[in-house]
């Protein structure tokens, strides 16, 4: 039987040609970038600058144009308006066959008449490179996925994991100037996902290939990127690295999708928020008056004396901590983060207090927009 | 609701469904036989197959090989417009423009729901002004022969082209450096050999066994020059029937065999 998880670790020496003569990666920029389906706009006005050798996520839900804005950069797809360039030079309007990128795709993209080893030689011989060199470098590449004993396999004898690492290597083995990943693990199980992708990460780093990764699953997009774009309605609504995102989300939609929180009534009054009596720094400026403040479960804790007395509803083991849902008297519902060794039961009374970190806010209708 | 499996009949039944179908299919053939077996001096013998290799038949043979000549050129025509036409048609379609896939699966069942005899009132003036141009051949019968197995050949191919992430595809080979020609040739028609195959050999079957058309067009294929035969050696002529029938039972089974054989290669040893 064949596994879904590699046999053996991919090679670690430099000795391997990919890694030899890795590059510097290329830069890409996305330059007021709009698209249409129709009448509907899809990308609007969407900007974006990417390092050579960079790790960028595009991390929004279904329908906010993340794939979009992939396929326009591939080629996939014509902009209405707007160019996009891939180290430095413009390439809208240019094939994507003349784009020189790896693309992994969502669906399994293996072509199912050829082996492993073929499938990974397909790009070497469209560039024309030598039937002996392809081999070798195709080798080469499954070999640094891990797969070097699959060669000779097709497509439908390797398992769906196998399968996308098959894929990367045949997207790698050309060294492109960028590599695109469209939700490549989205199919996949959750051990393998998380498998794969800390290895697309590690090849990434070591290959020094600029990479943009498509996904609406956050855990992901935080885990591996260097800088993680929040989409939303065509556009990005927040650029950042993981921990900017996370802890300084710009807007309550940023805030919203990236991570847990509980949303609380508030009163503002010269920057800081009171919460159910405790007071709260906010994030950037907000009007006085009534909001909406997110605060995070790792932001709330159980206490034995004082704070706020709640009631459990739920509580979830998650392995090293546990999360438990709580609502207090008001009828406010909150998630609190803590050990795994508490656990509590439905209906089991507890006590949380708020630590003084700093939230987002979002205002509630009829509240004057922020100074 | 009840699974499919549940509905299916069991034990006896099931056998008595496959024995009655079975008859239905039998029968004929069985009597076929046994009808080219009847000796005239009485009783059965193999006198009539004998026949076959008798020189005294050669001017009956010569219509019969002038008909499989004919159907062969037909053959030809009709499988190349499915090979040159329909099928990089369809691939088109499927990838560019998609939302004409419902139209163009209506125009190519359509000839399913015209009988012959209609087709051929359109195609008669047709054919005049073809004939004026183009002479009289046989190949031009081509053309009407693609449109009449149209529906075969679009279900074959659609049942391999969707079955196939054909647009993904083409996708991954366009991103890898591929042109069109060489997505076309290097990754979706050796993906579609399967549906393209059974295209061609459904389009073969079809047309060996076309009578209708080329009968009132005035043209002469396999199953006019069996009616002639017919008319003069009734038996020789159910021989030659049989041994169609055998050639087609043998396109099927290569069908078959082809497809199952590739299905194996690429499965086996599967997690």
């Amino acid at each position: 039987m064949i596994s879904s998880h590699p046999s053996q670790d991919p090679r670690t020496t430099g000795s391997n040609m990919l890694v030899r003569e890795r590059g510097d990666g290329s830069p890409v920029a996305f330059s007021a970038v709009q698209k249409f389906f129709g009448t509907k706009q899809v990308l609007r006005d969407f900007e974006m600058q990417i390092e050579p050798g960079e790790f960028v996520s595009l991390l929004g839900p279904s329908g906010c144009g993340k794939t979009t804005a992939l396929r326009v950069l591939a080629g996939l797809e014509e902009p209405s308006s707007g160019f996009v360039s891939i180290g430095g030079v413009e390439v809208t309007g240019v094939p994507t066959n003349r784009r020189d990128l790896g693309m992994v795709f969502q669906a399994y993209s293996l072509f199912p008449h050829l082996d492993s080893l073929h499938n990974v030689m397909f790009g070497l011989q469209m560039r024309k490179v030598s039937k002996r060199q392809a081999t070798d470098r195709a080798r080469e590449a499954l070999d640094l996925v891990g797969l070097s004993e699959t060669a000779d396999r097709y497509p439908a004898q390797l398992s769906g994991g196998q399968q996308q690492r098959v894929a990367l290597a045949r997207a790698l083995v050309t060294q492109p100037k960028v590599l695109l990943l469209d939700e490549p693990l989205s199919a996949l199980d959750a051990k393998v996902r998380v498998q794969l992708r800390e290895e697309i990460r590690r090849l990434q780093l070591r290959l020094g290939i600029t990479t943009i990764f498509v996904t609406h699953d956050q855990e992901e997009a935080l885990a591996v990127s260097d800088r993680v774009a929040v989409m939303a309605g065509g556009r990005i609504e927040q650029i950042g690295t993981p921990e900017d995102l996370y802890t300084r989300p710009s807007s309550s939609t940023v805030a919203a999708f990236v991570g847990l929180s509980s949303v609380l009534p508030a009163q503002i009054l010269d920057d800081r928020a009171d919460v159910l009596g405790f007071s709260l720094p906010v994030l950037g400026r907000a009007a006085n008056g009534p909001a909406r403040v997110r605060v995070r479960p790792e932001n709330i804790r159980l206490v034995a004396e004082g704070g706020v007395p709640a009631v459990v509803e739920t509580s979830v083991y998650l392995g090293a901590l546990r999360r438990t849902r709580v609502r207090t008297a008001e009828g406010l519902r909150l998630s609190v983060q803590h050990r795994a060794d508490e656990r509590l039961d439905y209906g089991d009374p507890v006590r949380f207090a708020i630590d003084p970190v700093a939230v987002s806010v979002e205002p509630v209708a009829g509240t004057p927009e922020p100074r | 609701m009840r699974r499919a499996s549940a509905l299916a009949p069991r034990g006896f039944l099931s056998w008595a469904v496959v024995l009655v179908i079975g008859a239905v299919f039998a029968v004929p053939i069985i009597a076929m036989i046994e009808f080219t077996l009847r000796d005239p001096a009485g009783g059965h013998s193999l006198v009539h197959w004998g026949a076959l290799f008798n020189p005294a038949n050669t001017a009956e043979f010569g219509q019969i090989w002038i008909g499989v000549g004919n159907s062969a050129q037909l053959a030809l025509v009709t499988v190349a417009i499915v090979l040159v036409l329909l099928a990089p048609t369809m691939v088109l379609v499927h990838l560019r423009f998609p939302r004409l896939r419902r139209v163009l699966e209506f125009l190519c069942l359509l000839p399913i729901s015209i009988p012959a005899i209609v087709l051929v009132v359109g195609f008669a003036p047709i054919y005049l002004v073809i004939g004026r141009a183009i002479g009289t051949g046989i190949w031009p019968l081509g053309f009407a022969y693609g449109i009449t197995v149209l529906p075969y050949a679009y279900r074959a191919i659609q049942a391999n082209l969707g079955g196939i992430e054909a647009r993904v595809l083409a996708e991954a080979a366009r991103s890898l450096g591929a042109s069109s020609r060489q997505i076309l040739t290097r990754v979706l028609l050796p993906n579609l050999r399967q549906g393209l195959l059974s295209a061609s050999l459904i389009s073969l079957a079809v047309v060996l066994g076309e009578y209708t058309i080329a009968s009132l067009l005035n043209r002469q294929n396999l199953q006019t020059a069996l009616v002639v035969v017919n008319k003069q050696d009734p038996y020789l002529s159910i021989i030659l029937t049989l041994l169609t029938l055998l050639f087609g039972f043998l396109l099927l089974a290569l069908i078959d065999g082809v497809s199952g054989g590739r299905r194996s290669r690429r499965t086996k040893g599967r997690s």
